[in-house]
């Protein structure tokens, strides 16, 4: 920026429009710009909250880098991104294809019961879901009752099914979001060009690629930053659900982070761990952001 | 050019997506009403559904308290944040605000956040305040946690208001502060109505920072923490005395959706888009 626009700026710029945002942007600082920096600088020490702290430089990130519990626990969050974001999305596109021509009677019912998932303390679709897995739960007795008794087992205490199991979950959370949003936004394509294009012999493929897709994409980006920032949290259901068992084998950052925190009180380890989650996300996020602006512009 | 057997299709497979949608929660429902014994099943029957796992789910819950300070934590966070973020996305969106760009990054960058980033430092910060366990610790950091989207929020729906309204109020001799409270808010009463059931469904549901910042004071956990806790405690395993209790906290949420899901979905498409 010149220089004399940075003074052109200054002469213009109403003061008291500081006032207006005194409030919001004290306590922005205050609880969430702050603990960031605060996060980095504990990220530095070896500190259990009873002795006093030692500075550590980089070793903790050393060592969370060094360990292999936290390289299963991300590679656990890529499954979920799968599970929680690409899955949900591939849904939501393959029925908005199919319903690209249909007007819809009673849309705003469809809508509240999809989008019933979203609104659900994830503690409440936990609970569901563990009941729906358990060793005695609807699941298995659909499975008994075909004759498939061999293949019950209590899904979410099964190392093999486990992170799958808790991945469904998250499908079914999602799938309805990315369905209304897509759906919502296939509505923006005129009858007239579909009209056109089937007329001209497309066939469906063609149409996804050169109607639905550009049409919707907006949509996509947002549905894909929810789900995928989800999709890497991710506390709360595994919380809930599994505490991240049996073994390590749903275990995921956020639930490691929290566990050395308030459990083994490992602060430090901590907090360089939860500074690598952020600069995960926010890498992530700002890529999508970024081609989202690109692609508008 | 739509023929039956598409129009056949689409519906059966919307309806098979809003059955799976609504499966677990019926059977949550349906596992809350079975009995354990048959004997006391002629206790506590009510038009022929058992509901003696409500009782028992309610008394040893204590969900009463959760619900009370679910609702005054939420209350308090919906009214802090809309004060604040009215204010500020008025200036952001209509006055020239001294290095408003750098500002707005830095909420942007707020907005994608995870909790997670911060819920360590948080609990130091309240620790050593002495406020761990109080309704100050989930407050004031879900305040600030929301502000981010409020505030972008607002700055979008107030920078869509014509100029020539505001204009004319000026002209008419009201200042900022009226011409906010007498033309600008009432013109965004929808707006920031939706913006209320956002933050207010947000923080009803947040889990992580009640779990992190009031981890032993039982009489003001909120809802979700309370069931989780319920659940998670060996004493109240059997399943349906814990599918009773997630009923029972879902059951207010889900009224309140039945009235305000067409605002709230409504609101999230248009945020969607424009955001």
């Amino acid at each position: 920026m010149s220089l004399k626009k940075l003074m052109w700026r200054f002469r213009y710029a109403e003061w008291s429009s500081l006032l207006f945002i005194a409030p919001a942007i004290l306590l922005f600082s205050i609880f969430v710009v702050y603990p960031i920096f605060q996060t980095i600088w504990l990220s530095f020490w070896k500190w259990d909250r009873i002795s006093p702290g030692v500075w550590v430089g980089l070793d903790n990130y050393k060592k969370v880098l060094s360990n292999p519990e936290i390289y299963s626990a991300f590679s656990h969050s890529l499954v979920f991104v799968l599970f929680y974001s690409l899955i949900p999305i591939a849904v939501g596109l393959l029925i908005t294809l199919l319903l690209l021509r249909v007007k819809i009677r009673g849309e705003s019912f469809f809508r509240a019961i999809l989008f019933l998932p979203q609104i659900i303390s994830t503690v409440v679709v936990a609970i569901s879901w563990r009941w729906i897995y358990a060793a005695d739960g609807p699941i298995n007795s659909l499975l008994t009752k075909f004759g498939a008794e061999k293949i019950t087992t209590a899904w979410l205490g099964n190392f093999d099914t486990s992170l799958i199991a808790v991945g469904i979950i998250g499908t079914w959370i999602n799938y309805g979001l990315a369905m209304i949003l897509f759906l919502s936004g296939a509505q923006r394509i005129s009858q007239d060009l579909l009209d056109a294009d089937r007329i001209d012999g497309a066939n469906m493929r063609q149409e996804f690629r050169y109607i639905l897709i550009p049409s919707i994409k907006g949509e996509i980006s947002i549905v894909l930053i929810i789900t995928l920032t989800f999709a890497l949290r991710n506390f709360d259901i595994v919380w809930n659900a599994t505490q991240g068992g049996p073994g390590n084998s749903t275990n995921v950052p956020s639930l490691f982070i929290y566990k050395s925190a308030f459990v083994n009180r490992y602060v430090g380890e901590a907090a360089a761990t939860s500074f690598l989650l952020a600069i995960v996300i926010l890498s992530v996020t700002g890529l999508l952001l970024l081609a989202r602006k690109e692609s508008n512009d | 050019m739509i023929n039956i057997k598409e129009k056949t299709i689409a519906y059966f497979v919307l309806a098979l997506g809003a059955v799976i949608a609504i499966y677990p929660l019926f059977s949550i429902v349906n596992l809350s009403l079975t009995s354990k014994s048959n004997n006391s099943k002629v206790q506590n029957e009510f038009f022929g559904f058992y509901l003696g796992n409500y009782i028992e789910a309610w008394q040893r819950g204590a969900f009463n308290h959760a619900m009370l300070s679910s609702l005054f934590v939420s209350s308090c966070v919906v009214l802090l944040t809309l004060f604040c973020a009215i204010l500020a996305g008025y200036a952001f969106a209509l006055m020239q605000v001294p290095f408003a760009k750098t500002i707005l990054v830095l909420l942007l960058f707020g907005l994608v956040m995870p909790y997670e980033g911060v819920v360590i430092s948080l609990y130091e910060m309240m620790s050593s305040l002495h406020l761990l366990n109080t309704y100050w610790a989930l407050i004031l950091p879900q305040v600030a946690l929301s502000m981010p989207f409020a505030v972008l929020w607002l700055r979008t729906f107030f920078s869509t208001v014509p100029k020539s309204i505001i204009e004319s109020a000026s002209l008419d001799g009201a200042n900022k502060i009226q011409s906010l409270r007498f033309i600008l808010i009432p013109l965004a009463k929808s707006a920031i109505g939706t913006l209320a059931t956002l933050l207010f469904l947000f923080t009803w549901n947040e889990f992580l920072l009640a779990l992190v910042l009031i981890p032993s004071n039982t009489s003001i956990q909120t809802v979700p923490l309370s069931l989780s806790f319920f659940a998670g405690n060996r004493r109240n395993s059997e399943p349906p005395v814990t599918a009773a209790a997630a009923v029972l906290v879902a059951l207010p949420v889900l009224f309140a959706y039945l009235f305000l899901q067409r605002r709230l979905i409504r609101g999230i498409i248009s945020g969607a888009v424009k955001e």
